[in-house]
């Protein structure tokens, strides 16, 4: 089943890889940290329609969607209605 | 690289080269002095040619993404003109709009652009904003319904000839980067203004436009996506389809400067000898086949991850798009050294190859900009490979 590590897995390996000294917690805005550019911001997106099966609609694309973990996880709960596992 | 295809895939690929050679070929030159005519885009809706990305129910007739992509490779070999409108109106445009529109924006937009009915353009570029995107002047402000547009685009390929615009404007009260929207612009509302750019090098017939919104009022349901989302999803979006479409225009553009080369190699003597006699001439033509099938097999990958929604699939568009670009700028090079001072002439293919496939490593972020992300990309992604930290 699809948990919210792999996407803090997926963040981590596609933006922090060559950065030393940098954690990632789950109320950091990627975007304002500028870790993300808008290409990787459409990878993530795609990644995550991709592992938890679902299609992300046009009035839920909102930056600050996908801003922060915390901020996916409630999309995602919202999003399949059920709580998202750690 | 052998191609599995199922009998649909080979019937839209052979139906495309149908196409290319009865519709496009006789009139390449027609087209390149007095542009693509409107007519030329009902008749490739007609064909089924614009609707790849456009699902059944708007009544698209959906390819999937390698064989959109050998289905572009056909049209651009024969006509970079006519390819525009594959590259502009069926695959930025209409793919975004597929992808982010709204139901009604679909509704009443995605019939029109897979008929060719409604030709479609992309406005991103300004006259003071090219690679740096995200930091379009163009803006809008918040009305009580809707929003104010203002501002100029340029570059716009097809946007002589377009009804409607695919337009990337930033909000003027917002805060940097995070407030770029996406609108769809009918051509005929108050306040659009179009101007034809001529004196282009190439995309000659592609009726290239500068385009100005004088105070366009738009409503709220003319915003594609939440407005805020415009660069970061809706813009790239685009582009990715755009440099996806791209890509197999350079194969494309390569592919026709080998057959260029083989033929005048076959026919050409020198010496007493034909050209294709001489090693250094088939060094040139190794080199493009090689580089060719290179960058065609970089294609396929990228269409088969697209096709498996991967999310690797964005950068192996961006890689495929680079790497092919500079194929056709290698190859069309080639082609026009093999051909001597006729390679200059306009009686040859090989001249107005060689002048579209400059293009190529402009437009959909310029192979310095892709250079610079593939860069980002590799040190991200081989990091942890080294035992870095």
């Amino acid at each position: 089943m699809a948990t919210i590590s792999s996407v803090r897995k997926f963040i981590q390996g596609n933006v922090l890889a060559q950065k030393q000294n940098v954690t990632l917690s789950d109320d950091d805005d990627i975007f304002r940290l500028g870790f993300v550019n808008s290409m990787m911001a459409l990878k993530l997106v795609t990644f995550i329609e991709k592992e938890f099966n679902i299609k992300v609609a046009d009035d839920e694309l909102d930056i600050s969607t996908f801003s922060t973990i915390s901020q996916i996880r409630q999309f995602l709960q919202r999003k399949l209605g059920n709580p998202i596992e750690s | 690289m052998k191609l599995s295809l199922t009998p649909e895939q080979t019937a839209a690929v052979e139906g495309a080269r149908a196409f290319a050679r009865a519709r496009l070929h006789p009139r390449v030159t027609e087209f390149e002095e007095r542009g693509v005519p409107k007519e030329l885009v009902r008749e490739l809706g007609d064909a089924g040619l614009l609707g790849a990305l456009v699902g059944d129910e708007w009544g698209g007739r959906p390819l999937d993404p390698v064989t959109w992509g050998l289905v572009t490779e056909e049209i651009g070999k024969v006509c970079c003109n006519t390819r525009y409108i594959l590259t502009v109106h069926a695959s930025i445009v209409a793919g975004t709009l597929a992808r982010w529109g709204s139901a009604a924006q679909k509704s009443e937009w995605l019939p029109r652009l897979a008929r060719g009915e409604a030709l479609a353009a992309f406005a991103l570029s300004e006259p003071d904003v090219g690679s740096d995107a995200a930091s379009v002047r163009t803006c809008y402000e918040k009305t009580d319904d809707g929003f104010i547009l203002r501002g100029a685009k340029r570059w716009t390929s097809l946007g002589a000839l377009a009804d409607v615009f695919l337009v990337i404007a930033r909000d003027a009260n917002g805060e940097n980067g995070r407030a770029v929207t996406a609108f769809l612009v009918p051509r005929q509302l108050a306040g659009v203004r179009v101007e034809p750019i001529r004196g282009m090098m190439a995309a000659r017939g592609s009726h290239i436009a500068e385009l100005h919104f004088d105070n366009v009022k738009l409503s709220r349901a003319d915003a594609v996506g939440r407005p805020g989302a415009g660069f970061t999803y809706v813009t790239s979006t685009a582009l990715d389809l755009g440099r996806y479409s791209v890509a197999w225009s350079a194969v494309a553009v390569a592919q026709a400067a080998i057959e260029a080369m083989v033929s005048y190699a076959l026919r050409r003597e020198q010496f007493g000898r034909p050209l294709q006699d001489f090693q250094l001439v088939k060094a040139m033509v190794g080199d493009a086949v090689t580089d060719t099938h290179a960058a065609r097999a970089l294609c396929l990958h990228a269409g088969e991850l697209r096709r498996a929604a991967d999310p690797e699939a964005i950068m192996a568009t961006n890689v495929a798009k680079q790497f092919a670009a500079r194929v056709a700028t290698r190859t069309t090079a080639a082609a026009l050294q093999l051909h001597g001072a006729n390679g200059l002439s306009s009686d040859y293919d090989v001249e107005r190859l060689f002048r579209e496939a400059r293009v190529l490593e402009i437009i959909e972020g310029s192979t310095q900009i892709q250079q610079l992300l593939l860069g980002d990309y590799g040190l991200q992604t081989y990091a942890r490979a080294t035992g870095y930290p």
